[in-house]
């Protein structure tokens, strides 16, 4: 059955509801294994859950439907999110959750695209803009209608190949595509090493219509996306700021956020402060 | 003795005096996209140097110019890969190997994606440097699992390849010669198969093991041999990867030494994998690579460089011919 028929609503509150339950996810598979890239992902879930629960229209039980609209995962290292994501909305189970980056478990630390629901091979930073290129325009010829999200990071806009898509979309004047870039100001050293900003002022330079919202703030992230929606003839872009370890403050305190090692007497810790949050 | 010009781009490789075809690859795929609508083409502002323009102008919207720019080039193939497209990604093979590699080993060859890549300047086909030769290409591109190696001897075999890799599910790499192509295999007997070799030639003293357009060179160095009264076998191995170890283990038996002769550099493409296959198999024989030696190539007309890399018609007799060569040691 089609999951979605984007209107004009904003269902704020069924969203952070859906968002709640992806951290609640992340918390329980990171605590399987001790560790993971759970900030980033605890970054990401409110505008996952925006996509997989509003924006996106997908059929959870046809993961393949041809005509879908496709959400890439460029960080391939956030899969812990997008796992959560496709649990949620069914197109895997949910007790499945717990093989997480196990041996021969179809949900791996870093993405491959044998997974139902995942569109590209993410990780080797840098491919998912050029992809989600060829992919609209690829749908544009068809002619379907099917819209392309693609996620990338503020980290990820130091490779080359991310701003060579970026002139690519805009000079195909792909206005079925949307980047949702999110900035959380972390990478694998640390603090942001070289420097990327003004994000949005960048692409907007670079031809794409860019906006710039609080990437952990429902309500921006749902008009953000409606607005989008706009056939123009030029690519979307939402710069998202995000707090990495968002939802549970113990996580989004933590200085070294890239890849986070868990002592065991933590988690309890980690699921209080999200079940106490609005 | 006069010196040698390094032409412009358009600089034909000949052999001999064999008949010339025109942009082969492009209107093989003009053909090709007749029947096919889920047929793409794409360039990175390189289309009329790759002889893809047929294929724009018969078919515009299914077209693409990503401009320079070929980490993305193999981007939008595989994206275009992903909805459905076989994707015909052109470029030179320098800019393909060097600069795209990752997105072909894991947006396409990971991915297992429609996504059929022709290279131009393999080798020895352009006088204008190292930046320009993929000299290396082969050697990369057969370590990617999963991606398919071509290295086609002609307009002929060009014209199958382009056919032959649309049949195949998944990646391919295959080695173009653009502009005026000699024909050297007969379009009505050859018949081009992913992971075949030929025997074009039997012959019992010395066995030519070439790919690409050296195959011409080997064709050409056995007659000449034979003249000799020395008997040279030729097996034509178009396809690099998946290889046809089987079909050079048993050439190898009918003959008692081999030279492999290939337009790319001794080491880690046709040299190696006939050596590799021997040894695999237990095969004692003689080997001489014919190719580029390890090194980069200067500026300057073919015939020069060729000739600086011994990749000339009378190098390979001479080579064969050569006592010093082939003592046991």
């Amino acid at each position: 059955m089609l999951r979605n028929a984007p209107g004009s609503d904003r269902p704020v509150d069924e969203i952070k509801s859906r968002a709640k339950a992806l951290r609640r996810h992340m918390i329980r598979m990171s605590r399987h294994i001790g560790q993971g890239y759970i900030a980033q992902g605890l970054g990401i879930a409110d505008v996952l859950a925006a996509l997989y629960f509003h924006e996106l229209r997908h059929d959870p039980a046809n993961p393949a439907w041809a005509e879908r609209d496709r959400f890439l995962l460029s960080t391939g290292h956030y899969s812990i999110a997008l796992w959560a994501a496709l649990a949620e909305a069914g197109v895997i189970p949910i007790d499945e959750l717990a093989s997480y980056g196990l041996d021969e478990s179809r949900l791996p630390m870093s993405t491959l695209d044998t997974t139902p629901g995942v569109e590209i091979i993410g990780g080797s930073l840098g491919h998912g803009p050029g992809q989600a290129v060829g992919m609209a325009l690829g749908q544009r010829l068809r002619g379907t209608g099917a819209r392309i999200f693609v996620e990338f990071s503020d980290g990820e806009l130091q490779e080359g190949s991310t701003w060579e898509a970026l002139m690519a979309g805009a000079s195909f004047g792909l206005d079925n595509l949307v980047a949702l870039v999110d900035c959380n100001g972390i990478q694998a050293d640390g603090a942001i090493v070289i420097d990327i900003e003004p994000v949005a002022a960048k692409l907007a330079a670079f031809g794409w219509d860019a906006a710039e919202i609080d990437g952990n703030d429902v309500a921006a992230i749902l008009d953000a996306l409606h607005e989008a929606r706009t056939p123009n003839g030029r690519p979307k872009a939402i710069v998202l700021r995000t707090l990495p370890g968002c939802g549970v403050p113990a996580i989004a305190r933590r200085e070294k956020a890239h890849f986070v090692r868990v002592e065991p007497d933590e988690w309890d810790v980690f699921a209080r402060e999200l079940e106490a949050q609005p | 003795m006069s010196r040698g010009v390094t032409v412009g781009m358009g600089e034909v490789v000949r052999g001999g005096s064999r008949e010339l075809v025109d942009a082969p690859f492009g209107h093989a795929l003009v053909t090709l996209a007749k029947d096919r609508g889920d047929i793409v083409g794409l360039s990175a502002d390189l289309a009329k140097y790759t002889d893809i323009l047929p294929f724009k102008e018969a078919c515009p919207d299914r077209f693409f110019n990503v401009g320079m720019a070929e980490q993305n080039l193999v981007a939008v193939s595989a994206g275009l890969a992903k909805s459905g497209f076989v994707a015909y990604c052109t470029t030179y093979g320098v800019f393909a190997s060097r600069r795209a590699y990752d997105f072909i080993a894991i947006a396409c060859a990971h991915s297992r994606a429609e996504v059929k890549i022709f290279a131009g300047l393999p080798g020895l086909t352009t006088g204008y440097g190292g930046t320009h030769q993929a000299i290396e290409d082969l050697a990369l591109m057969r370590m990617v699992p999963d991606l398919v190696v071509i290295d086609p001897c002609d307009a002929t075999e060009l014209e199958q390849v382009t056919h032959a890799v649309v049949a195949h599910r998944g990646p391919a790499y295959v080695r173009l010669l653009r502009g005026a192509v000699p024909r050297v295999l007969d379009p009505r007997a050859h018949r081009f198969e992913i992971g075949r070799s030929y025997v074009l030639r039997e012959g019992e003293d010395i066995g030519l093991v070439s790919t690409g357009f050296m195959t011409e060179r080997a064709l050409d160095a056995a007659e000449k041999l034979a003249a000799q009264g020395i008997s040279a076998g030729v097996l034509h191995v178009p396809t690099i990867k998946p290889f046809d170890a089987a079909g050079v283990a048993a050439f190898a038996q009918r003959v008692g030494r081999l030279i492999s002769i290939e337009n790319h550099v001794v080491t880690g493409g046709l040299g190696s994998l006939v050596a590799e296959t021997l040894f695999d198999a237990g095969i004692v024989r003689r080997l001489r690579r014919v190719g580029i030696p390890d090194r980069f190539v200067e500026c300057g007309s073919l015939p020069f460089l060729q000739e600086q890399c011994g990749m000339t018609v009378p190098q390979i007799v001479a080579l064969a011919n050569d006592k010093t060569q082939w003592r046991t040691p």
